[in-house]
Protein backbone atom coordinates (compact mmCIF):
# COMPACT_ATOMS: atom_id res chain seq x y z
CA UNK A 1 0.00 0.00 0.00
CA UNK A 2 2.79 2.40 0.94
CA UNK A 3 4.62 1.52 -2.22
CA UNK A 4 1.55 2.41 -4.23
CA UNK A 5 1.06 5.67 -2.35
CA UNK A 6 4.66 6.59 -3.10
CA UNK A 7 4.09 5.90 -6.76
CA UNK A 8 1.15 8.31 -6.81
CA UNK A 9 3.65 11.14 -7.00
CA UNK A 10 6.06 9.60 -9.47
CA UNK A 11 8.19 12.68 -9.92
CA UNK A 12 8.50 13.10 -6.19
CA UNK A 13 9.34 9.41 -5.73
CA UNK A 14 12.08 9.65 -8.32
CA UNK A 15 13.46 12.72 -6.64
CA UNK A 16 13.35 11.27 -3.12
CA UNK A 17 14.89 7.96 -4.22
CA UNK A 18 17.61 9.85 -6.04
CA UNK A 19 17.95 12.18 -3.08
CA UNK A 20 18.28 9.26 -0.72
CA UNK A 21 20.99 7.86 -2.93
CA UNK A 22 22.74 11.21 -3.15
CA UNK A 23 22.46 12.16 0.51
CA UNK A 24 24.16 8.94 1.56
CA UNK A 25 26.59 9.21 -1.32
CA UNK A 26 27.66 12.54 0.14
CA UNK A 27 29.33 10.74 3.01
CA UNK A 28 31.48 9.02 0.44
CA UNK A 29 31.97 12.24 -1.50
CA UNK A 30 33.32 13.74 1.74
CA UNK A 31 35.77 10.85 1.95
CA UNK A 32 36.75 11.34 -1.70
CA UNK A 33 37.26 15.06 -1.07
CA UNK A 34 39.46 14.21 1.89
CA UNK A 35 41.49 11.85 -0.28
CA UNK A 36 41.91 14.58 -2.87
CA UNK A 37 44.15 16.16 -0.21
CA UNK A 38 45.76 13.11 1.42
CA UNK A 39 46.83 9.57 0.51
CA UNK A 40 45.99 7.95 3.82
CA UNK A 41 43.57 8.53 6.65
CA UNK A 42 44.36 6.95 10.00
CA UNK A 43 46.89 4.82 8.12
CA UNK A 44 44.28 3.41 5.72
CA UNK A 45 44.11 3.81 1.94
CA UNK A 46 41.04 4.97 0.03
CA UNK A 47 40.27 1.41 -1.14
CA UNK A 48 40.37 0.08 2.42
CA UNK A 49 38.12 2.86 3.71
CA UNK A 50 35.78 2.24 0.77
CA UNK A 51 35.54 -1.37 1.93
CA UNK A 52 34.63 -0.29 5.46
CA UNK A 53 32.21 2.27 4.04
CA UNK A 54 30.55 -0.18 1.66
CA UNK A 55 30.01 -2.86 4.28
CA UNK A 56 28.72 -0.45 6.92
CA UNK A 57 26.44 1.44 4.55
CA UNK A 58 24.96 -1.66 2.90
CA UNK A 59 24.31 -3.44 6.19
CA UNK A 60 22.71 -0.31 7.56
CA UNK A 61 20.72 0.13 4.37
CA UNK A 62 19.18 -3.34 4.73
CA UNK A 63 18.22 -2.68 8.34
CA UNK A 64 16.84 0.75 7.45
CA UNK A 65 14.82 -0.68 4.60
CA UNK A 66 13.34 -3.43 6.76
CA UNK A 67 12.69 -1.62 9.99
CA UNK A 68 13.82 2.02 9.67
CA UNK A 69 10.22 3.22 10.02
CA UNK A 70 10.21 2.43 13.71
CA UNK A 71 11.63 5.88 14.41
CA UNK A 72 8.07 7.05 13.81
CA UNK A 73 6.95 5.23 16.94
CA UNK A 74 7.42 8.22 19.22
CA UNK A 75 4.94 10.21 17.18
CA UNK A 76 2.43 7.38 17.33
CA UNK A 77 2.77 7.17 21.09
CA UNK A 78 2.27 10.94 21.36
CA UNK A 79 -0.80 11.23 19.16
CA UNK A 80 -2.35 7.96 20.30
CA UNK A 81 -2.49 6.30 16.87
CA UNK A 82 -0.51 3.38 18.25
CA UNK A 83 -3.81 2.13 19.68
CA UNK A 84 -5.01 1.34 16.18
CA UNK A 85 -2.09 -1.02 15.72
CA UNK A 86 -2.67 -2.73 19.06
CA UNK A 87 -6.14 -3.92 18.14
CA UNK A 88 -5.12 -5.30 14.75
CA UNK A 89 -4.38 -9.03 14.56
CA UNK A 90 -0.75 -8.66 13.56
CA UNK A 91 2.46 -8.13 15.57
CA UNK A 92 2.85 -4.44 16.43
CA UNK A 93 6.50 -4.41 15.46
CA UNK A 94 5.69 -5.69 11.97
CA UNK A 95 3.02 -3.03 11.56
CA UNK A 96 5.29 -0.26 12.76
CA UNK A 97 8.03 -1.44 10.42
CA UNK A 98 5.66 -1.57 7.48
CA UNK A 99 4.26 1.86 8.28
CA UNK A 100 5.23 4.22 5.47
CA UNK A 101 7.53 1.53 4.12
CA UNK A 102 9.97 3.58 2.14
CA UNK A 103 11.05 1.90 -1.04
CA UNK A 104 13.06 5.02 -1.74
CA UNK A 105 15.37 3.76 1.01
CA UNK A 106 16.71 1.36 -1.62
CA UNK A 107 18.83 4.36 -2.57
CA UNK A 108 20.99 3.78 0.49
CA UNK A 109 21.48 0.07 -0.22
CA UNK A 110 22.34 0.75 -3.85
CA UNK A 111 24.82 3.39 -2.87
CA UNK A 112 26.52 1.27 -0.21
CA UNK A 113 26.64 -1.73 -2.52
CA UNK A 114 28.23 0.23 -5.36
CA UNK A 115 30.99 1.52 -3.10
CA UNK A 116 31.48 -2.04 -1.82
CA UNK A 117 31.82 -3.35 -5.38
CA UNK A 118 34.29 -0.57 -6.16
CA UNK A 119 36.31 -1.52 -3.06
CA UNK A 120 36.30 -5.22 -3.94
CA UNK A 121 37.54 -4.44 -7.45
CA UNK A 122 40.30 -2.10 -6.36
CA UNK A 123 41.50 -3.92 -3.24
CA UNK A 124 44.42 -6.26 -3.49
CA UNK A 125 43.45 -9.14 -1.20
CA UNK A 126 44.63 -12.74 -0.97
CA UNK A 127 41.16 -14.22 -1.06
CA UNK A 128 40.53 -17.40 0.88
CA UNK A 129 37.18 -19.19 1.15
CA UNK A 130 36.85 -17.84 4.66
CA UNK A 131 37.45 -14.25 3.57
CA UNK A 132 34.97 -14.56 0.73
CA UNK A 133 32.30 -15.86 3.12
CA UNK A 134 33.07 -13.02 5.49
CA UNK A 135 31.59 -10.41 3.14
CA UNK A 136 27.96 -11.65 2.96
CA UNK A 137 28.18 -12.58 6.64
CA UNK A 138 29.10 -8.98 7.47
CA UNK A 139 26.15 -7.63 5.52
CA UNK A 140 23.62 -9.99 7.11
CA UNK A 141 24.90 -9.96 10.67
CA UNK A 142 25.55 -6.22 10.37
CA UNK A 143 21.99 -5.63 9.25
CA UNK A 144 20.85 -7.71 12.24
CA UNK A 145 22.89 -5.64 14.68
CA UNK A 146 21.61 -2.39 13.20
CA UNK A 147 18.05 -3.74 13.29
CA UNK A 148 18.53 -4.49 16.99
CA UNK A 149 19.64 -0.88 17.52
CA UNK A 150 16.53 0.32 15.69
CA UNK A 151 14.22 -1.85 17.80
CA UNK A 152 15.96 -0.91 21.05
CA UNK A 153 15.64 2.74 20.05
CA UNK A 154 11.94 2.28 19.39
CA UNK A 155 11.52 0.60 22.79
CA UNK A 156 13.23 3.60 24.36
CA UNK A 157 10.68 5.87 22.71
CA UNK A 158 7.88 4.29 24.73
CA UNK A 159 9.55 5.95 27.69
CA UNK A 160 10.95 9.08 26.11
CA UNK A 161 8.26 9.69 23.47
CA UNK A 162 9.82 12.79 22.04
CA UNK A 163 13.38 11.60 21.67
CA UNK A 164 13.53 10.13 18.16
CA UNK A 165 16.81 11.93 17.58
CA UNK A 166 18.62 9.92 20.23
CA UNK A 167 18.03 6.95 17.99
CA UNK A 168 19.65 8.77 15.06
CA UNK A 169 22.79 9.24 17.12
CA UNK A 170 23.19 5.47 17.33
CA UNK A 171 21.86 4.45 13.91
CA UNK A 172 23.10 7.16 11.55
CA UNK A 173 25.92 8.02 13.92
CA UNK A 174 26.89 4.36 14.12
CA UNK A 175 27.06 3.87 10.38
CA UNK A 176 29.10 7.06 10.00
CA UNK A 177 31.53 5.89 12.66
CA UNK A 178 32.03 2.51 11.00
CA UNK A 179 32.87 4.13 7.67
CA UNK A 180 36.24 5.15 9.11
CA UNK A 181 38.92 2.83 10.47
CA UNK A 182 39.08 2.36 14.25
CA UNK A 183 42.59 3.87 14.29
CA UNK A 184 40.97 7.27 13.77
CA UNK A 185 39.03 7.23 17.02
CA UNK A 186 39.91 7.49 20.68
CA UNK A 187 40.34 4.19 22.52
CA UNK A 188 37.39 4.81 24.85
CA UNK A 189 35.08 5.32 21.88
CA UNK A 190 36.30 2.10 20.22
CA UNK A 191 35.89 0.27 23.52
CA UNK A 192 32.35 1.61 23.83
CA UNK A 193 31.25 0.38 20.41
CA UNK A 194 32.90 -3.01 20.97
CA UNK A 195 31.79 -3.97 24.45
CA UNK A 196 28.75 -1.79 25.19
CA UNK A 197 26.95 -1.15 21.90
CA UNK A 198 28.45 -3.90 19.70
CA UNK A 199 28.70 -1.85 16.49
CA UNK A 200 32.32 -2.90 15.96
CA UNK A 201 30.98 -6.35 15.03
CA UNK A 202 29.02 -4.94 12.08
CA UNK A 203 32.13 -4.48 9.99
CA UNK A 204 35.27 -3.38 11.82
CA UNK A 205 36.29 -6.76 13.25
CA UNK A 206 35.35 -8.96 10.25
CA UNK A 207 36.58 -6.38 7.73
CA UNK A 208 39.95 -6.01 9.42
CA UNK A 209 40.29 -9.80 9.19
CA UNK A 210 39.62 -9.64 5.43
CA UNK A 211 42.04 -6.73 5.03
CA UNK A 212 44.66 -8.47 7.16
CA UNK A 213 44.88 -5.50 9.49
CA UNK A 214 45.42 -5.63 13.25
CA UNK A 215 42.25 -5.46 15.36
CA UNK A 216 41.62 -2.62 17.72
CA UNK A 217 42.12 -3.22 21.46
CA UNK A 218 44.33 -6.30 20.71
CA UNK A 219 41.32 -8.59 20.40
CA UNK A 220 41.93 -12.25 19.46
CA UNK A 221 41.51 -13.40 15.83
CA UNK A 222 38.39 -15.45 16.40
CA UNK A 223 36.24 -12.40 17.29
CA UNK A 224 36.04 -11.71 13.55
CA UNK A 225 33.75 -14.75 13.26
CA UNK A 226 31.37 -13.85 16.07
CA UNK A 227 29.08 -11.25 14.38
CA UNK A 228 26.20 -13.71 13.75
CA UNK A 229 26.17 -14.58 17.45
CA UNK A 230 26.42 -10.95 18.45
CA UNK A 231 23.56 -10.11 16.07
CA UNK A 232 21.37 -12.88 17.48
CA UNK A 233 22.15 -11.79 21.03
CA UNK A 234 21.47 -8.12 20.33
CA UNK A 235 18.22 -8.91 18.56
CA UNK A 236 17.08 -11.03 21.51
CA UNK A 237 17.90 -8.24 23.97
CA UNK A 238 16.25 -5.63 21.78
CA UNK A 239 13.18 -7.87 21.52
CA UNK A 240 12.96 -8.06 25.31
CA UNK A 241 13.29 -4.28 25.57
CA UNK A 242 10.56 -3.86 22.95
CA UNK A 243 8.18 -6.14 24.87
CA UNK A 244 8.88 -4.33 28.11
CA UNK A 245 8.23 -1.04 26.36
CA UNK A 246 5.00 -2.23 24.79
CA UNK A 247 3.74 -3.55 28.13
CA UNK A 248 4.44 -0.24 29.82
CA UNK A 249 2.57 1.65 27.10
CA UNK A 250 -0.38 3.66 28.27
CA UNK A 251 -2.46 5.32 25.65
CA UNK A 252 -2.84 9.07 25.55
CA UNK A 253 -6.16 10.47 26.66
CA UNK A 254 -7.92 9.78 29.91
CA UNK B 1 4.02 55.64 11.51
CA UNK B 2 1.54 54.02 13.88
CA UNK B 3 0.91 51.36 11.32
CA UNK B 4 4.63 50.68 11.08
CA UNK B 5 5.14 50.14 14.79
CA UNK B 6 2.01 48.03 14.83
CA UNK B 7 3.45 45.89 12.08
CA UNK B 8 6.72 45.58 13.89
CA UNK B 9 4.93 44.53 17.05
CA UNK B 10 2.99 41.91 15.12
CA UNK B 11 6.09 40.32 13.62
CA UNK B 12 7.91 40.47 16.95
CA UNK B 13 5.00 38.56 18.46
CA UNK B 14 5.16 36.01 15.62
CA UNK B 15 8.90 35.58 16.20
CA UNK B 16 8.32 35.11 19.93
CA UNK B 17 5.71 32.52 19.06
CA UNK B 18 8.20 30.67 16.86
CA UNK B 19 10.73 30.73 19.68
CA UNK B 20 8.29 29.55 22.31
CA UNK B 21 6.85 26.85 20.11
CA UNK B 22 10.21 25.11 19.77
CA UNK B 23 11.08 25.79 23.40
CA UNK B 24 8.11 23.60 24.35
CA UNK B 25 9.76 20.45 23.06
CA UNK B 26 12.27 20.05 25.85
CA UNK B 27 12.92 16.33 25.49
CA UNK B 28 13.23 16.63 21.74
CA UNK B 29 15.74 19.43 22.21
CA UNK B 30 17.74 17.37 24.68
CA UNK B 31 17.67 14.44 22.26
CA UNK B 32 18.88 16.76 19.50
CA UNK B 33 21.70 18.08 21.65
CA UNK B 34 22.77 14.51 22.33
CA UNK B 35 22.76 13.63 18.63
CA UNK B 36 24.69 16.77 17.66
CA UNK B 37 27.26 15.94 20.31
CA UNK B 38 27.70 12.34 19.13
CA UNK B 39 28.10 13.44 15.51
CA UNK B 40 30.45 16.21 16.61
CA UNK B 41 32.66 13.64 18.34
CA UNK B 42 32.75 11.29 15.34
CA UNK B 43 33.50 14.09 12.88
CA UNK B 44 36.08 15.65 15.17
CA UNK B 45 38.14 12.45 15.17
CA UNK B 46 38.02 12.16 11.38
CA UNK B 47 39.14 15.80 11.10
CA UNK B 48 42.00 15.11 13.51
CA UNK B 49 43.09 12.23 11.26
CA UNK B 50 42.84 14.48 8.22
CA UNK B 51 44.71 17.41 9.74
CA UNK B 52 47.35 15.07 11.21
CA UNK B 53 48.05 14.00 7.66
CA UNK B 54 47.93 17.51 6.19
CA UNK B 55 48.57 20.19 8.83
CA UNK B 56 47.30 23.60 7.79
CA UNK B 57 44.85 22.18 5.25
CA UNK B 58 42.46 24.85 3.95
CA UNK B 59 44.31 27.49 5.93
CA UNK B 60 43.10 26.05 9.24
CA UNK B 61 45.24 24.61 11.97
CA UNK B 62 43.90 21.57 13.77
CA UNK B 63 42.13 23.43 16.55
CA UNK B 64 40.46 25.71 14.00
CA UNK B 65 39.33 22.66 12.03
CA UNK B 66 37.88 21.15 15.20
CA UNK B 67 36.14 24.43 15.98
CA UNK B 68 34.61 24.24 12.51
CA UNK B 69 33.20 20.78 13.30
CA UNK B 70 31.43 22.00 16.43
CA UNK B 71 30.22 25.18 14.76
CA UNK B 72 28.73 22.95 12.08
CA UNK B 73 26.83 20.92 14.68
CA UNK B 74 25.68 24.14 16.34
CA UNK B 75 24.47 25.64 13.04
CA UNK B 76 22.83 22.47 11.70
CA UNK B 77 19.35 23.15 13.08
CA UNK B 78 19.76 26.92 13.34
CA UNK B 79 20.16 27.13 9.57
CA UNK B 80 17.80 24.15 9.08
CA UNK B 81 20.45 22.57 6.86
CA UNK B 82 18.75 19.18 7.04
CA UNK B 83 15.23 20.66 6.89
CA UNK B 84 12.98 20.92 9.90
CA UNK B 85 12.16 24.59 9.58
CA UNK B 86 8.86 26.21 8.65
CA UNK B 87 8.88 24.97 5.05
CA UNK B 88 7.22 21.63 5.76
CA UNK B 89 4.28 23.40 7.32
CA UNK B 90 3.98 25.98 4.55
CA UNK B 91 4.10 23.23 1.91
CA UNK B 92 1.33 21.40 3.75
CA UNK B 93 -0.79 24.56 3.85
CA UNK B 94 -0.26 25.05 0.13
CA UNK B 95 -1.15 21.43 -0.59
CA UNK B 96 -4.34 21.47 1.47
CA UNK B 97 -5.42 24.92 0.30
CA UNK B 98 -5.23 26.50 3.76
CA UNK B 99 -2.85 28.96 2.18
CA UNK B 100 -5.89 30.81 0.84
CA UNK B 101 -6.77 31.79 4.43
CA UNK B 102 -3.22 32.98 5.06
CA UNK B 103 -3.37 35.20 2.02
CA UNK B 104 -6.46 36.99 3.31
CA UNK B 105 -4.74 37.84 6.58
CA UNK B 106 -3.64 41.45 7.00
CA UNK B 107 -0.03 40.37 7.25
CA UNK B 108 2.52 39.72 4.55
CA UNK B 109 3.06 36.00 3.91
CA UNK B 110 6.83 36.24 3.50
CA UNK B 111 7.38 38.57 6.45
CA UNK B 112 5.15 36.44 8.67
CA UNK B 113 7.09 33.25 7.99
CA UNK B 114 10.42 35.08 8.20
CA UNK B 115 9.55 36.32 11.68
CA UNK B 116 8.38 32.90 12.78
CA UNK B 117 11.46 31.18 11.34
CA UNK B 118 13.84 33.68 12.95
CA UNK B 119 12.18 32.94 16.29
CA UNK B 120 12.72 29.24 15.68
CA UNK B 121 16.34 29.73 14.63
CA UNK B 122 17.08 31.87 17.68
CA UNK B 123 15.75 29.15 19.95
CA UNK B 124 17.80 26.49 18.15
CA UNK B 125 20.91 28.64 18.57
CA UNK B 126 20.43 28.70 22.34
CA UNK B 127 18.80 25.29 22.72
CA UNK B 128 20.92 23.19 20.41
CA UNK B 129 23.97 25.28 19.63
CA UNK B 130 25.46 26.11 23.00
CA UNK B 131 25.68 22.72 24.71
CA UNK B 132 27.46 20.75 21.93
CA UNK B 133 29.89 23.66 21.60
CA UNK B 134 30.65 23.52 25.33
CA UNK B 135 31.14 19.74 25.18
CA UNK B 136 33.41 20.18 22.17
CA UNK B 137 35.44 22.80 24.01
CA UNK B 138 35.81 20.51 27.02
CA UNK B 139 36.96 17.48 25.02
CA UNK B 140 39.08 19.17 22.37
CA UNK B 141 41.30 22.20 22.13
CA UNK B 142 39.10 24.68 20.24
CA UNK B 143 40.04 28.07 18.82
CA UNK B 144 37.48 30.19 20.66
CA UNK B 145 37.65 33.97 20.17
CA UNK B 146 38.86 35.81 23.23
CA UNK B 147 37.68 39.16 22.01
CA UNK B 148 34.05 40.18 22.63
CA UNK B 149 33.84 42.09 19.35
CA UNK B 150 34.55 38.95 17.36
CA UNK B 151 31.72 37.14 19.13
CA UNK B 152 29.48 40.05 18.19
CA UNK B 153 30.71 39.96 14.58
CA UNK B 154 29.97 36.22 14.56
CA UNK B 155 26.42 36.73 15.84
CA UNK B 156 25.76 39.29 13.09
CA UNK B 157 27.00 36.78 10.49
CA UNK B 158 24.76 34.10 12.02
CA UNK B 159 21.74 36.42 11.90
CA UNK B 160 22.39 37.23 8.24
CA UNK B 161 22.87 33.52 7.57
CA UNK B 162 19.46 32.84 9.13
CA UNK B 163 17.84 35.28 6.70
CA UNK B 164 19.58 33.70 3.68
CA UNK B 165 18.55 30.25 4.91
CA UNK B 166 14.95 31.41 5.26
CA UNK B 167 14.96 32.99 1.79
CA UNK B 168 16.16 29.73 0.20
CA UNK B 169 13.56 27.62 2.01
CA UNK B 170 10.78 30.08 1.21
CA UNK B 171 11.51 29.53 -2.47
CA UNK B 172 11.54 25.78 -1.89
CA UNK B 173 8.15 25.93 -0.18
CA UNK B 174 6.59 28.07 -2.92
CA UNK B 175 7.51 25.43 -5.47
CA UNK B 176 4.65 23.41 -3.94
CA UNK B 177 2.22 25.73 -5.71
CA UNK B 178 3.30 24.04 -8.91
CA UNK B 179 4.35 20.57 -7.78
CA UNK B 180 1.76 20.08 -4.99
CA UNK B 181 4.13 17.72 -3.19
CA UNK B 182 7.20 19.38 -1.78
CA UNK B 183 9.16 16.31 -0.66
CA UNK B 184 11.32 16.08 -3.77
CA UNK B 185 12.31 19.73 -3.92
CA UNK B 186 12.89 19.81 -0.15
CA UNK B 187 15.26 16.92 -0.52
CA UNK B 188 17.14 18.57 -3.36
CA UNK B 189 17.45 21.71 -1.24
CA UNK B 190 18.72 19.60 1.64
CA UNK B 191 21.35 18.08 -0.63
CA UNK B 192 22.54 21.43 -1.87
CA UNK B 193 22.49 22.77 1.68
CA UNK B 194 24.64 19.95 3.05
CA UNK B 195 27.10 20.04 0.19
CA UNK B 196 27.54 23.77 -0.37
CA UNK B 197 27.29 25.09 3.19
CA UNK B 198 30.49 23.42 4.34
CA UNK B 199 28.64 20.89 6.49
CA UNK B 200 30.24 18.03 4.57
CA UNK B 201 33.73 19.46 4.70
CA UNK B 202 34.89 23.09 5.01
CA UNK B 203 34.54 24.72 1.60
CA UNK B 204 38.16 25.89 1.61
CA UNK B 205 39.23 22.23 1.67
CA UNK B 206 37.32 21.61 -1.59
CA UNK B 207 39.83 21.39 -4.42
CA UNK B 208 40.31 24.24 -6.93
CA UNK B 209 37.43 25.58 -8.97
CA UNK B 210 34.85 23.48 -7.09
CA UNK B 211 35.85 25.30 -3.92
CA UNK B 212 35.59 28.73 -5.55
CA UNK B 213 32.22 27.86 -7.03
CA UNK B 214 30.91 26.56 -3.70
CA UNK B 215 32.10 29.62 -1.83
CA UNK B 216 30.22 31.92 -4.23
CA UNK B 217 26.84 30.22 -3.71
CA UNK B 218 24.30 31.39 -1.11
CA UNK B 219 24.68 28.27 1.05
CA UNK B 220 28.19 29.31 2.06
CA UNK B 221 26.50 32.17 3.97
CA UNK B 222 24.96 29.59 6.30
CA UNK B 223 28.01 27.91 7.79
CA UNK B 224 31.29 28.66 6.03
CA UNK B 225 30.97 32.44 6.37
CA UNK B 226 29.88 32.58 10.02
CA UNK B 227 32.58 30.00 10.88
CA UNK B 228 35.28 32.04 9.17
CA UNK B 229 34.12 35.16 11.02
CA UNK B 230 34.27 33.15 14.25
CA UNK B 231 37.80 31.96 13.42
CA UNK B 232 38.92 35.53 12.69
CA UNK B 233 39.49 35.01 8.96
CA UNK B 234 37.54 38.16 8.10
CA UNK B 235 38.37 41.38 9.89
CA UNK B 236 38.08 45.11 9.09
CA UNK B 237 37.13 45.78 5.49
CA UNK B 238 37.13 42.06 4.79
CA UNK B 239 34.42 41.63 7.40
CA UNK B 240 32.27 44.29 5.73
CA UNK B 241 32.75 42.58 2.37
CA UNK B 242 31.67 39.31 3.99
CA UNK B 243 28.52 40.91 5.34
CA UNK B 244 27.88 42.46 1.94
CA UNK B 245 28.08 38.97 0.42
CA UNK B 246 25.46 37.68 2.85
CA UNK B 247 23.21 40.73 2.51
CA UNK B 248 23.48 40.54 -1.28
CA UNK B 249 22.28 36.94 -1.35
CA UNK B 250 19.57 37.65 1.22
CA UNK B 251 18.24 40.56 -0.84
CA UNK B 252 18.37 38.67 -4.13
CA UNK B 253 16.63 35.58 -2.76
CA UNK B 254 14.02 37.49 -0.78
CA UNK B 255 13.16 39.48 -3.92
CA UNK B 256 12.89 36.28 -5.92
CA UNK B 257 10.59 34.90 -3.22
CA UNK B 258 8.44 38.02 -3.39
CA UNK B 259 8.09 37.77 -7.16
CA UNK B 260 7.30 34.08 -7.03
CA UNK B 261 4.79 34.70 -4.26
CA UNK B 262 3.00 37.25 -6.45
CA UNK B 263 2.80 34.79 -9.34
CA UNK B 264 1.72 31.95 -7.06
CA UNK B 265 -0.98 34.04 -5.41
CA UNK B 266 -2.59 34.60 -8.75
CA UNK B 267 -2.74 30.83 -9.20
CA UNK B 268 -4.57 30.40 -5.90
CA UNK B 269 -7.24 32.83 -7.06
CA UNK B 270 -7.68 30.79 -10.22
CA UNK B 271 -8.01 27.55 -8.24
CA UNK B 272 -10.44 29.13 -5.82
CA UNK B 273 -12.73 29.98 -8.70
Amino acid sequence: MWIRSLMAYRMSFAMTALGNFAVTAFDFVAILLMFSQVDRLGGYSLAEIAFLYGTSCTAFGFADLAIGSVDRLGRRVRDGTLDTLLVRPAPVIAQVAADRFGLHRLGRVTQGASVLVYALVVLDIDWTALKVLMVPMMLLAGAGIFAAVFVAGAAFQFVAQDAAEVQSAFTYGGTTLLQYPPTVFAKELVRGVTFVLPLAFVNWLPALYVLGRPYPLDLPTWVAFTPPLVAAGSLALAGLAWRAGLRSYRSTGS
Amino acid sequence: MRVRTGRFRLYAAVARGGFRRYATYRIATLAGVFTNTVFGLILAYTYIALWDERPGLGGYDQSQALTFVWLGQAMLTVMALMGGGFEGELIERIRTGDIAIDLYRPADLQAWWLASDLGRALFQLLGRGVVPMVVGALVFDLALPTDALRWLAFLVAVLLGMVVSFAIRFLVALSAFWLMDGAGVSQMALLAGTFFSGMLLPLNVFPGALGEFARALPWSALLQVPADVFLGKHTGVGLLATYAFQIGWAAALLTAGRLLQAVATRRVVVQGG
